[in-house]
């Protein structure tokens, strides 16, 4: 079976994030005043094959702790969907 | 006693390091290549300043399973001496060979210039020649060299004596005008518990004739070539 995996990390709370500083900046000199708080992120998608989905949210889960998080500033959260 | 320099994809300083080990200071020096396991019996292992893997994810997180560092992670747990400059700092960090974590800079710009250090620990093969409290000249030049870690990781940190480099002014002044890139307590460099891996954002390899400005970094490379001097090329590392 095929799947997609949608994961999202962010920065955990309390880790500076000069890049959401400046676009909540930006925001605020083009007249979106109301925003308090910008939280810049990454965005993964993967695409894979496995024999059902439980095998591949571990799997995903296990990419995370490997590879695409930092677990000392980053935390993330994922999906995962059957791919038609 | 032999030096070597990892190349990365990616690595751009790695032909500064190798000129000073083996030019100025005229040391036995070899390439260590990242898809290689063979640390050719090198007694010192220095990875780098540069953009491995394009900094691609998080600066150093993709290194890190470059198969020489299989290599060099068993030669640090066996006492062997590693230096990360810049992205090899990263890349160490990245590792759990040491603690803590890089981010952006404070003010989210690049920043390349002479930074003050002050020397915090010198009871270490990296800075057994400078002075404790010595104020040296050395350069930055990074995106990515705020480091951070959690206060109860930080107070560990400071009790066993791992903060090896603070940034400071001129005359060791400690506060955030010359923080550079918003580091905790202006942290520039940090080593292992055991004080055998160090990582730092500046580099002391551009610092090491006076003809570039700065001589500073040189006694850095002095440390370790006496270290591994008196240590007998640290090879009888597992007996210490």
């Amino acid at each position: 079976m095929k799947y997609r995996g949608k994961i999202i990390v962010v920065l955990k709370e309390g880790v500076f994030d000069p890049q959401g500083v400046t676009i909540r900046n930006a925001l605020h000199t083009l007249g979106y005043g109301e925003v308090g708080e910008v939280k810049t992120g990454k965005f993964f998608e993967v695409m894979m094959e496995e024999e059902n989905l439980e095998l591949a949210r571990k799997r995903i889960q296990e990419m995370c702790d490997q590879l695409l998080v930092n677990p000392v500033i980053e935390r993330y959260s994922f999906e995962v969907g059957v791919e038609q | 006693m032999k030096f070597g320099v990892v190349v990365f994809p990616g690595s751009n300083c790695d032909y500064d390091c190798y000129y000073v080990l083996a030019n100025v200071m005229r040391v036995d020096t070899v390439w260590l290549w990242h898809q290689d396991h063979d640390l050719q019996g090198c007694d010192c292992v220095i990875l780098p300043g540069g953009f491995s893997y394009g900094d691609y994810l998080r600066t150093g997180a993709i290194a890190r399973f470059s198969p020489i560092m299989a290599s060099i992670r068993r030669f640090a747990q066996e006492g062997g001496l590693v230096l990360g400059i810049c992205n090899g700092f990263q890349i160490l960090l990245e590792s759990g060979l040491l603690p803590g974590a890089l981010l952006p800079n404070r003010d989210g710009r690049f920043v390349c210039r002479y930074t003050y250090l002050k020397v915090e620990n010198t009871d270490t093969p990296f800075t057994q020649l400078f002075s404790p409290g010595e104020i040296v000249r050395i350069p930055i030049a990074h995106h990515q060299g705020n480091f951070f870690m959690s206060s109860s990781e930080l107070e560990e940190l400071k009790r066993k004596k791992q903060i090896i480099f603070r940034y400071c002014g001129p005359h060791g002044e400690e506060n955030v005008r010359f923080n550079p890139n918003g580091s905790v307590e202006n942290i520039a460099g940090v080593t292992s518990p055991d004080f055998r891996v160090l990582g730092m954002m500046p580099h002391p390899e551009r610092a090491s004739e006076a003809l570039l400005g700065s001589e500073d970094g040189k006694k850095l490379f002095l440390s370790l070539i006496t270290w591994l001097k008196e240590n007998q090329g640290g090879r009888n590392r597992k007996n210490r």
